[in-house]
């Protein structure tokens, strides 16, 4: 059963929470992980490592890279659920 | 031109006056407590910080007690600054906060990120960071090569690298209080962080900088680290009564007690220092380096290498044997080592001075903290002078026969009053042998 976008975020928040301390609540959609954010590169290197963990996705080097908002994961996992589907 | 006890200096000592360095802060997370005051008071009481380990599979080992920190980094930074930080790190940011905060400087958050609070910011482009750690980041090595062999290379922390480089603990310091006119660290084992405070010296003198952080940290109480010194036949096995079994001195010592820990101290120009109206603890009057060129791991049992280190810490900060009041020594407790610094003072210092030098061993009560042993004893010696007070060695119940010097032991003793000098010994496997000499500001 594919995640709802709402769950995506809380489980994304709750990542990202543990890894740099940035408050759940704070990880909003519209956010961009550098310019809101403040995560730098390795940060992301280990947040989308859980997050491969925590919604079976993976998430290639190439991709990683397109990945610049909450949104953007969002959107992926969903979409890798659906194709998967 | 050999420099010998009579030709050691011209006995002016370093005074105050140009290129003069001074200590204004200090910050320290030991075995006997999570800053300065409750690491001295400890010392003072003569407490021991060594514990009973209780490990998994702990009894395989013929050493299962060791000197492990008093207060947990947990209990004062955030869980996910320390998924960052080796051990040793988190030690050495911890002992540099109180150390900054303690010399007036504008503090920052440990937390990260927020904006420093009231005080003096000193000039980044004159602030400099020495802090050094003898093995590095061991524990995240070891523990993290058993996660790979687990889970593989795609959950390997990509923290991994600077968390392990022994040059990390001085970038994250460096990082954290701005500091942009050079970060160093300097390896020589047990003597890095002495060697570090002389190198700090010099950053100040040749005009380099204006402020160093200058520290030691070290984080290596993990089964592998203590399998390996046990191999060496180098720890105590004093298991039934692990406090008292770093016994500097003592008769029936057989060994050294690992410790874990950090201290910086904030070195100062006088000129600086004065300008902002800080508070002096000390003057850090030189430091003198040498090397036995003799067996990787065992002292040159003559102790003409550390002989050669004291007579040349006395040259460099201009100081006669006469005016050494105390000497913090390395001391770690082992049959060979603890004598052949007696007979290494004695023959820098000429046993007349030898005679009048008030010694302890403060490893008797904070373990052996390696790389980070230079700095917390530097800290101590800074402490000793300026409250006229030295530490007793802990422990010390049966002298051996060939220490006969005073040594401080049973109650803590007074140093006399005016600008009198001391010395913290440290040396390091490898053969390094570091001296740093310091004199009460008065």
């Amino acid at each position: 059963m594919a995640a709802t976008e709402q769950e995506i975020l809380t489980g994304l928040g709750e990542i990202i929470e543990e890894i740099v301390g940035i408050p759940a609540a704070e990880v909003t959609p519209e956010k961009n992980f550098i310019d809101d954010l403040d995560i730098d590169s390795l940060s992301m290197v280990e947040i989308a490592v859980a997050a491969q963990d925590k919604f079976g996705v993976e998430i290639p080097d190439d991709e990683l890279r397109n990945l610049k908002t909450v949104k953007d994961v969002i959107g992926f996992v969903q979409g890798f659920k659906d194709l998967k589907s | 031109m050999s420099i010998g006890q009579a030709t050691a200096g011209t006995g002016s000592g370093q005074g105050f006056g140009s290129g003069t360095v001074v200590v204004t802060g200090i910050g320290a997370t030991t075995p006997l407590g999570g800053d300065v005051a409750s690491t001295w008071s400890a010392l003072l009481a003569g407490r021991s910080g060594v514990r009973t380990l209780d490990w998994e599979g702990i009894e395989e080992l013929p050493t299962r007690f060791a000197a492990t920190i008093a207060v947990e980094p947990e209990e004062v930074m955030p869980k996910h600054r320390l998924r960052r930080l080796d051990r040793s790190q988190a030690f050495a940011l911890i002992a540099s906060h109180e150390a900054w905060r303690d010399a007036g400087f504008a503090p920052r958050d440990i937390a990260g990120k927020a904006e420093p609070g009231e005080g003096f910011e000193p000039d980044p482009e004159r602030l400099g960071a020495v802090v050094s750690s003898g093995i590095g980041g061991l524990i995240t090595a070891l523990d993290g090569y058993r996660a790979y062999q687990k889970t593989g290379w795609k959950r390997t922390s990509p923290f991994t690298v600077p968390m392990l480089m022994p040059n990390g603990p001085v970038g994250h310091v460096s990082i954290e209080f701005g500091a942009k006119a050079g970060a160093h660290a300097l390896v020589s084992a047990c003597a890095s962080s002495a060697e570090g405070v002389g190198y700090a010296i010099d950053m100040i003198r040749s005009g380099r900088a204006d402020v160093v952080i200058a520290g030691g940290t070290e984080a290596t109480i993990h089964p592998f680290n203590m399998a390996a010194f046990s191999s060496m036949r180098a720890m105590s096995t004093r298991n039934d009564e692990p406090e008292r079994a770093s016994r500097p001195y003592d008769k029936n010592r057989d060994g050294f007690v690992i410790g874990e820990g950090a201290a910086t101290l904030i070195l100062e120009s006088e000129e600086h220092a004065r300008a902002r109206g800080a508070r002096i603890y000390a003057i850090v009057a030189g430091a003198g380096y040498s090397s036995d060129g003799h067996d990787i791991v065992q002292p040159d049992p003559t102790g003409a290498g550390a002989a050669a280190a004291i007579r040349r810490a006395l040259v460099n900060s201009g100081l006669v044997p006469e005016q050494i009041a105390h000497v913090n020594a390395h001391a770690t407790s082992t049959p060979q080592g603890d004598v052949a610094e007696i007979i290494a003072l004695k023959e820098a210092l000429g046993p007349k001075a030898a005679a009048k030098v008030l010694i302890t061993g403060t490893k008797s009560m904070t373990g052996h903290l390696l790389g980070g042993a230079g700095a917390l004893e530097s800290l101590i010696t800074v402490l000793a002078l300026h409250e006229g007070v030295v530490p007793a060695t802990a422990n010390l119940e049966n002298l051996d026969d060939a220490v006969d010097l005073d040594i401080a032991q049973g109650e803590p003793r007074r140093l006399p009053d005016g600008p009198i000098a001391a010395l913290n010994n440290s040396f390091g496997f490898g053969g390094h042998n570091v001296a740093v000499a310091f004199q009460r500001a008065v």
